[in-house]
C-alpha cells in the first residue's frame, strides 16, 4: 500500500447553518494524480481551503503531508504548491522574477533557487525566454511555466484549478507530461476541474455533490460502473441532485 | 423614447441599490458643510486683548473704546511698557497686544497718519490672522467715520476688501460657496465617469453597443439621473445651510439655481470625457479625484485667495472651471449682486460645457478598440 | 439555404499581434455552428467583428445580407450577443436584468416569452435574487435569456460554457439544440474540443487561421491515419517509450491511454517486445477512433511543419 499524504476522516466544515462539507472521507497517495470534481457549489473550494490550510474544519481529522490541518496550517502551506488557470505569474515581471520571487518566498537559498531556475529553462527550452516579460510569452508556455514555478521547492503535494483550461492541444499533452514526471518523482497532484475530459487523465477522481462524495474511483472503473462512455456521463448522472 | 426611460430607469436602480453610492451623494455633502460649519468655524467672540497706549489722548481712548464694543474683543490688561508685551502673551489668555505709538492723536491730526501696531500670537497663526483681520476692518470703519468729519485722504491702514461684504464678519459665509462647488463636481464628475467605465469593465458595454440604443441615449441615461441627484444636493446645502447656519441666500434665488444648474451640467460633461479616456473604474476615479478635487480645492480660491498665487498658479486656476462658479455663488449668495455682474464667468462655463461635451461626443465610440 | 454569414478574406491586427489571419467561412440559416480552438486564437476578435463592434483591418464580413461595417446599425437592431463575461448587471435582479435588456431592444418580456420560456423556467423561480448572487450555471442562463429576449435572427455566444460545470453545460446545450426550432442561427466558440461534437458544423481554429470547417464527424474522419490507444500502468514511461520507438508517428497521453500512430499504420508483436524490453508490461493496444482534438492536433502538427520548412 502506498503512502497516503492527503488523509481526511469524517471533514465537516459548517458555515452557520449550513454544511459546506458532509462528513468527507478519502486519502491521496504519494505521487497520484488525484482529480477533485464536483458541480458549482457543491463543497469542492471549501474543501481545497481546508486542505491547503487557509481554513479550519468544523469538525474531523485531516493531515496534509504529515500534518494536522486544524493545528498546524503554517506548516501545510510550506509543503503545498499552489497552480490555478486565472492568475499564477505576474505579468509586468521577468520570467526569472517571477521566479526568485516564488522561490524566495518558500525560503529556498539564493544560490539554490539559481540552479533550479537554469535548470527549469534548459527543461522547458526556455532559455533565451529568462528575461523576458510573462506578458509578452504565448499562453502556453506560461502556462507550463506557472507549473514549474509551482513546483519550484518540490512540494509533497500540488494543487492545481484547472490547469489545461483553454490551452491548445500540443501544449496541454507537454503539460501533463510535466504532470506525469512531476508524479513520478513523488509529488502528488491535486487537479479541480470542470472539464471531464481532463478528469480522463487523472488516476483516480471523487465526484462532490452537496457537501458530500458521491463517487470515488478510477475513471474506467467508475465508467464501467455507471454504464458510461465517457467521465462526463458519469458526472452529469449524478454531481446534480434537485435543480441548481 | 420607451427604450430610453428603461435606460434610466436602470441607472436609478443602480443608485439606489448601492447603499455607498447614496452616501457619497447625501452622506458627504451634509458632513460636509457641518463640519466645516462647526470645527473649522472662523468665528472671533471675546477675544482678550491688551492695550499699551503710549500716547493716552482722545483718538486712542476712541478706537479702543470701538475695538472693546465690537463684541469681538475685551480688553483683558492695560500694559505700561513695551517689556510687559512678551509677558502677558506669554500667560496664553491674551491673544494679541494693540499699541498705540507715542503722540498718536498729534500726528493723525497733524500729518494725516499714526501708527497703531497689532502685535499677535504667531504660534496661533489662524487666529493671529483673524485678529489682524478683524482689527484692521474696526479701524478701517473708524477711518471711514473720521473721513466723514474731517478731509478726506486721512486713511491710517488698507482696508481689507473682504470686509466688505461680510459686515457682521461671520465666518460661515466663506465656506459654503466653497463646499457646495467641490462636491457638485466631484459627485458629477466621479459618478457619471464611474458609472461608465462600470460598464466597460463588466462587460455590459459590449451589449449595449451591440443594442439598437445610440451613444447620446447611453449618455444621456447616464447622466440625468445624476443631474436630479445634485440638484437635490444643492437645494439641500443651501437648506441646511439657512437653517443651521442661519445664511440667506441674498441675491436671486432663481439666478443661483439656474447657476447651479449649468455648472452641474459642466461638471457631468466633463465626467463623461473622463470616462470616455479611462479604461477602468480604478482610472476614472484617480482622474477624478486627483485631477479634479485636489485643484478644486488648492486652485479654485476655496481655501487660498487666488490673488496670492504666483503668476503661473494663476494661469492654471484660470483654467479650473470651479474658480468661476466660486466667483458666481459668492456674488450671488453673499454679494447679492445679479446676473450682470457674472456673466463673464456663467460664459466661460457654457464654453466649457460645450468644449467636454464635444470633445466627449468625438471620443466615444460606437466600437470597441 | 440562406446565408447567414459570409466572411471573404478577414484579417486584423491589435499592434505588431496578427489577431486573425485570411479568414473566411460561410454559415447558414439555422445552423448551431462553433469555433473550437484555445484562447488566444482570436475567436473573441472575430465575434465582435461579427457583432459589429470591431472593424476589420482587411476582407468583407456580410451578416444577414448587410455588411458588419456599413450596416452596423440595422445589424444591432438583429443580433443577440453573449460577450465571455456574462455581461449582467450584478446589482440587478433576474428580473430587472431581462426587463432592462427587453426595453432597451424595444420589447417585453410577454412578447417573446415562449422563445426563452425553455431556459428563462429554470431561473423563474428565482427571479427576485440579484444576479451577481446565482451560481454559474444560472448565469449563463440569464445572460442567454438576456440576449435572447428580442427574438435575435442571429445569436453570439462567446465562449458561454467557460466556468460553468459539467451539468449545466450538458443543459445548456440542450438548450441551444431546441432553439432550431425557432429557426435562430447560432454561432458558439469554446476551447473544449468535446464540444465540437455538439454543432452542426464547426471551424478549427488557431492562431487567427481557420485550420479546418466542417461537420465534426467529417473532421474526425479527416484524420489521416489509423489511431491506436495504448494504455499501460506507468504513463510516463510509456509515452516516453513509444515515442523512442522506430515506427512510431506520435505519440500523446489522451485521457488515461496514450493516442499513437504508426508509419506503418498497424503493429506487430516487435512493439510488445520493445515495450517489455524498456521494462513495460501489462499494455493493452486497440486501434480507436480519432476525436475531433486528436485532427486538432494533426492539423497543428502540419501547420508547425510547415512553418518549419518555410
Amino acid at each position: 500500500m502506498k503512502e497516503a499524504v492527503i488523509s481526511v476522516k469524517n471533514l465537516v466544515k459548517k458555515f452557520g447553518n449550513f454544511t459546506a462539507n458532509d462528513d468527507l472521507n478519502f486519502e491521496v497517495y504519494e505521487g497520484e494524480i488525484f482529480g477533485f470534481l464536483g458541480a458549482n457549489g457543491a463543497g469542492k473550494t471549501t474543501a481545497i481551503r481546508i486542505l491547503s490550510g487557509l481554513s479550519a474544519p468544523t469538525s474531523g481529522d485531516v493531515t496534509v503531508a504529515g500534518y494536522n490541518a486544524k493545528k498546524q496550517p503554517e506548516q501545510i502551506k510550506k509543503n503545498i504548491g499552489y497552480m490555478c488557470q486565472k492568475f499564477s505569474l505576474y505579468e509586468d515581471l521577468t520570467v526569472k522574477e517571477n521566479i526568485m520571487l516564488y522561490g524566495g518566498i518558500y525560503g529556498l537559498k539564493k544560490a539554490l533557487i539559481r540552479e533550479r531556475t537554469d535548470l527549469l529553462l534548459e527543461k522547458l527550452n526556455f532559455r533565451e525566454y529568462g528575461d523576458r516579460l510573462i506578458s509578452d510569452l504565448p499562453l502556453g508556455l506560461r502556462q507550463k511555466l506557472a507549473f514549474s514555478v509551482a513546483v519550484l521547492h518540490e512540494p509533497k503535494i500540488v494543487f492545481l484549478d484547472e490547469p489545461t483550461g483553454g490551452v491548445d492541444p500540443i501544449t496541454r499533452r507537454q503539460f501533463w507530461e510535466m504532470i506525469y514526471e512531476a508524479a513520478g518523482r513523488g509529488i502528488t497532484v491535486f487537479v479541480t476541474t470542470h472539464y471531464m475530459d481532463e478528469a480522463e487523465y487523472c488516476d483516480r477522481i471523487s465526484i462532490m455533490s452537496e457537501g458530500k462524495i458521491v463517487a470515488l474511483d478510477t475513471p474506467a472503473d467508475l465508467k464501467k460502473q455507471y454504464h458510461a462512455a465517457s467521465v462526463e456521463e458519469v458526472f452529469v448522472k449524478i454531481a446534480r441532485p434537485g435543480n441548481n | 423614447m420607451k427604450r430610453f426611460l428603461g435606460f434610466v430607469n436602470k441607472e436609478f436602480l443602480h443608485i439606489f441599490r448601492d447603499v455607498r453610492t447614496l452616501i457619497i451623494l447625501f452622506g458627504i455633502p451634509v458632513l460636509q458643510i457641518l463640519l466645516f460649519g462647526f470645527v473649522v468655524s472662523t468665528d472671533l467672540k471675546n477675544a482678550q486683548v491688551a492695550f499699551l497706549d503710549l500716547s493716552q489722548d482722545e483718538m486712542t481712548q476712541k478706537i479702543s473704546d470701538k475695538i472693546c464694543s465690537s463684541g469681538f474683543f475685551r480688553r483683558s490688561e492695560t500694559l505700561l511698557s513695551y517689556n510687559d508685551i512678551d509677558k502677558v502673551l506669554r500667560k496664553n489668555k491674551t491673544k494679541a497686544v494693540i499699541v498705540f505709538e507715542k503722540d498718536f492723536g498729534r500726528n493723525l491730526i497733524s500729518e494725516g497718519k499714526a501708527t497703531i501696531s497689532i502685535i499677535t500670537d504667531g504660534s496661533e497663526p489662524n487666529m493671529a490672522t483673524l485678529i489682524t483681520n478683524y482689527v484692521t476692518g474696526i479701524v478701517t470703519s473708524f477711518n471711514m467715520e473720521l473721513a466723514g468729519t474731517q478731509a478726506a485722504g486721512t486713511f491710517l491702514v488698507q482696508p481689507e476688501v473682504r470686509m466688505f461684504y461680510n459686515p457682521s464678519l461671520k465666518g460661515h459665509f466663506m465656506f459654503v460657496p466653497g463646499v457646495i462647488t467641490l462636491i457638485l463636481i466631484i459627485i458629477c464628475a466621479l459618478m457619471t465617469s464611474v458609472t461608465i467605465t462600470r460598464e466597460k469593465e463588466f462587460g455590459t458595454m459590449e451589449v449595449l453597443l451591440v443594442s439598437p440604443l445610440k451613444p447620446f441615449q447611453i449618455i444621456l441615461g447616464k447622466v440625468i439621473p445624476y443631474f436630479l441627484l445634485s440638484f437635490i444636493n444643492v437645494i439641500l446645502i443651501l437648506l441646511l445651510s439657512w437653517f443651521v447656519f442661519g445664511l440667506p441666500v441674498k441675491g436671486s434665488l432663481v439666478l443661483l439655481l439656474a447657476e447651479s444648474m449649468l455648472y452641474i451640467l459642466m461638471s457631468l460633461t466633463l465626467g463623461i470625457l473622463i470616462s470616455t479616456v479611462s479604461k477602468t473604474m480604478q482610472q476614472a476615479i484617480f482622474i477624478s479625484l486627483v485631477g479634479m478635487m485636489l485643484p478644486t480645492i488648492l486652485l479654485s480660491g476655496f481655501i487660498f485667495p487666488i490673488e496670492n498665487m504666483p503668476a503661473g498658479y494663476g494661469w492654471v486656476a484660470a483654467l479650473m472651471p470651479p474658480k468661476y462658479f466660486i466667483i458666481i455663488i459668492k456674488n450671488i449668495m453673499i454679494k447679492g449682486t445679479g446676473f450682470l455682474y457674472v456673466w463673464k464667468e456663467t460664459l466661460i462655463l457654457i464654453l466649457f460645457t460645450l468644449a467636454f461635451t464635444g470633445l466627449s461626443i468625438r471620443n466615444f465610440k460606437i466600437r470597441l478598440q | 439555404m440562406q446565408k447567414i454569414i459570409e466572411a471573404r478574406g478577414i484579417c486584423k491586427k491589435f499592434g505588431k499581434t496578427q489577431a486573425l489571419k485570411d479568414i473566411s467561412f460561410e454559415v447558414s440559416e439555422g445552423e448551431i455552428f462553433g469555433f473550437i480552438g484555445p484562447d488566444g486564437a482570436g475567436k473573441t476578435t472575430l465575434f465582435r467583428i461579427i457583432a459589429t463592434l470591431l472593424i476589420p483591418d482587411e476582407g468583407t464580413m456580410e451578416v444577414m445580407g448587410l455588411d458588419s461595417v456599413s450596416g452596423y446599425r440595422e445589424l444591432r437592431k438583429n443580433i443577440g450577443y453573449m460577450p465571455g463575461r456574462f455581461s449582467l448587471y450584478q446589482d440587478l435582479s433576474v428580473e430587472e436584468n431581462l426587463n432592462f435588456y427587453a426595453t432597451v431592444f424595444g420589447t417585453t418580456l410577454k412578447e417573446n416569452y415562449d422563445l426563452i420560456a425553455d431556459i428563462y423556467s429554470h431561473i423563474e423561480p428565482f427571479k427576485k435574487r440579484l444576479a451577481g448572487k446565482l451560481s454559474g450555471g444560472m448565469k449563463q442562463k440569464l445572460a442567454l435569456s438576456c440576449a435572447l429576449i428580442h427574438k435575435p435572427g442571429l445569436l453570439i455566444l462567446d465562449e458561454p460554457t467557460t466556468g460553468v460545470d459539467a451539468v449545466s453545460r450538458a443543459e445548456f446545450w440542450g438548450m441551444l439544440r431546441n432553439l432550431r426550432q425557432h429557426n435562430i442561427t447560432i454561432i458558439v466558440s469554446t476551447p473544449y474540443m468535446d464540444e465540437a461534437m455538439k454543432c452542426d458544423r464547426v471551424a478549427l481554429i488557431q492562431a487567427g487561421r481557420i485550420l479546418s470547417v466542417n461537420q465534426p464527424d467529417k473532421i474526425r474522419e479527416q484524420f489521416t491515419r489509423k489511431l491506436f490507444s495504448v494504455q499501460a500502468p506507468e504513463k510516463y514511461k510509456l509515452i516516453h517509450a513509444l515515442r523512442s520507438y522506430p515506427g512510431t508517428v506520435t505519440a500523446y497521453p489522451f485521457g488515461d491511454s496514450v493516442h499513437v500512430t504508426f508509419r506503418s499504420d498497424e503493429f506487430d508483436n516487435s512493439l510488445y517486445e520493445y515495450l517489455r524490453g524498456m521494462g513495460i508490461t501489462n499494455v493493452v493496444i486497440h486501434e480507436t477512433r480519432a476525436g475531433i482534438e486528436d485532427r486538432f492536433l494533426e492539423l497543428m502538427e502540419k501547420g508547425t511543419t510547415a512553418i518549419d520548412r518555410g
